[in-house]
């Protein structure tokens, strides 16, 4: 692996090796000093073209754990404000010589154009691009639901038969489009449910099944009940009438959340829109895993960053 | 290939090195008979082989030891030399390292490279009373002042010559051989 671009383009026994590797990690996180010297003199750099304070701070974490040197370089108050294209910023970047760039841009397929373009050698990590992925958020959803189910003898095993239920806005989600491939190669199977505006048109190759009725998702039983936060930034039409009426429908509200089964697990990227898509109830209960879900990001990207960096130059020839 | 050791001389070697480590309790002045020994294996076959010296020392003086793994991984000096390695599990035997001494278990003693960073890897773990060095095999071109405590066999080997170790829980046979 030399850069992670998708989800889409893992097979499952490298999935399931990133998810050991952070299993390792995770372990780090219990001891007396919780940092690795391995990636000391290493640099990473943060490159943000699009606001994120929850991934950009994670993989600060996750770097900072691993020893390497981070810079954080933001699209505001830098030159790409003023009109650097991504080509300068790569190679002001290669100059400064970080060896991987974690990257978010709101267009879709950035990150591939980074990594492709030649301009810089460094490992490239796609940390949300558009509306098209955002796998360490996928892999992170799937370390949760993996641990929650198997604990501590999660090692080895992918999802195979687990039901994971995915609600919201779809069309605008790379979070959920990363899980769906991932989930998938890992034997998981996926339901969407959405309001029809909020559906790609065409499914076509997708590895699910998609409705639109919460309640009868809810009453065929589900193993993980993954909500999306609605996106007030990418709704620039009237997807649905209200907010009040999208909670109705399509939000897990206190009486949705009494219906579910008592080892349903309650996800949610974060942040949340309480008492949109999600009640404060269903969030803080003991089904809920977002906090677990901040703590595993934090792992999976100590994982994906030591996969990516440790080894030699010529380790990737 | 030239057989070293056959399944019955490790045997002997672990159970000559359990009742070595038991007795050089005494020696560590604050050993108490309430703090048991930590025994760290080294993945992946010094977990093994301190897996089989914590059964042997179990039925010598029970509750004496316990038992857990150390991956050393993150630790090596050579990460850049070569393609990404995977990790192995470690597993901190409850009640920690804190004061307490531990015995590191390996089944090859060589550069005495994965043993220095064996060392730092347990320092983030805590600070431990001793640490002592316990190798199936000693086969000698050390370039780091390290020395084991407790060795199975010492054997005299030429740089390029590779010692296999096998065991029966991973491996199909168990021995150790020789080939130039």
């Amino acid at each position: 692996m030399r850069h992670l671009l998708s989800t889409r383009d893992l097979d499952r026994e490298t999935a399931v090796h990133i998810l050991d590797v952070a299993e390792d990690m995770a372990e780090v996180a219990t001891r007396e000093v919780r940092k690795l010297p391995t990636l000391r003199d290493r640099t990473v750099v943060n490159l943000f073209f699009e606001d994120s304070t929850r991934t950009r701070t994670s993989f600060e974490v996750a770097a900072k754990r691993l020893s390497a040197d981070l810079i954080n370089f933001s699209a505001k108050g830098s030159s790409v404000s003023k009109g650097e294209s991504l080509k300068d910023t790569a190679q002001t970047l290669a100059a400064l010589g970080a060896d991987a760039v974690v990257i978010r841009h709101s267009s879709s397929g950035a990150a591939q154009t980074l990594a492709e373009s030649g301009w810089i050698d460094a490992a490239v990590l796609n940390a949300g691009d558009g509306t098209h992925e955002h796998p360490t958020q996928a892999l992170l959803d799937a370390f949760t639901i993996r641990r929650r189910i198997h604990g501590a003898g999660s090692r080895g095993r992918d999802l195979d038969g687990v039901r994971v239920t995915i609600v919201g806005d779809i069309l605008h989600s790379r979070v959920a489009r990363s899980n769906v491939w991932l989930l998938a190669t890992l034997g998981a199977g996926v339901r969407l449910v959405s309001p029809a505006t909020l559906l790609p048109a065409d499914l076509t190759g997708w590895p699910v099944t998609a409705g639109s009725d919460l309640d009868a998702a809810i009453a065929e039983g589900t193993d993980a009940l993954m909500m999306l936060r609605i996106q007030g930034e990418r709704m620039h039409a009237a997807y649905f009438p209200t907010t009040a009426e999208y909670s109705r429908h399509w939000g897990l509200t206190d009486e949705r959340f009494a219906r579910l089964a008592p080892d349903t697990m309650v996800m949610h990227p974060g942040p949340m829109n309480r008492g949109l898509e999600i009640s404060a109830r269903a969030a803080d209960s003991a089904q809920s895993t977002v906090l677990e879900q901040v703590a595993n990001g934090v792992s999976i990207r100590m994982a994906v960053l030591y996969l990516l960096v440790a080894g030699g130059a010529e380790a990737h020839a | 290939m030239r057989d070293v050791l056959q399944a019955a001389d490790i045997t002997r070697a672990l159970t000559r090195i359990s009742h070595e480590i038991l007795e050089s309790r005494g020696s560590d002045a604050s050993d108490s008979a309430s703090s048991p020994l930590v025994i760290l294996g080294i993945p992946t076959r010094g977990v093994l082989l301190a897996r089989r010296i914590a059964a042997i020392v179990e039925t010598l003086e029970p509750g004496a030891v316990v038992v857990g793994s150390l991956d050393v991984t993150m630790y090596r000096d050579d990460l850049r030399a070569q393609p990404t390695r995977a990790p192995a599990p470690t597993v901190i035997p409850q009640g920690g390292i804190d004061g307490r001494t531990v015995v590191l278990v390996d089944d090859v003693l060589f550069s005495g490279r994965t043993i220095r960073a064996a060392l730092d890897a347990i320092a983030d773990h805590g600070r431990p009373q001793a640490v002592r060095l316990a190798v199936l095999v000693d086969r000698g071109h050390r370039e780091l002042p390290i020395r084991a405590d407790f060795v199975g066999k010492n054997l005299p080997t030429s740089r390029d010559e590779r010692i296999s170790v096998r065991l029966a829980e991973v491996d199909d046979t168990e021995g150790v051989t020789i080939t130039s």
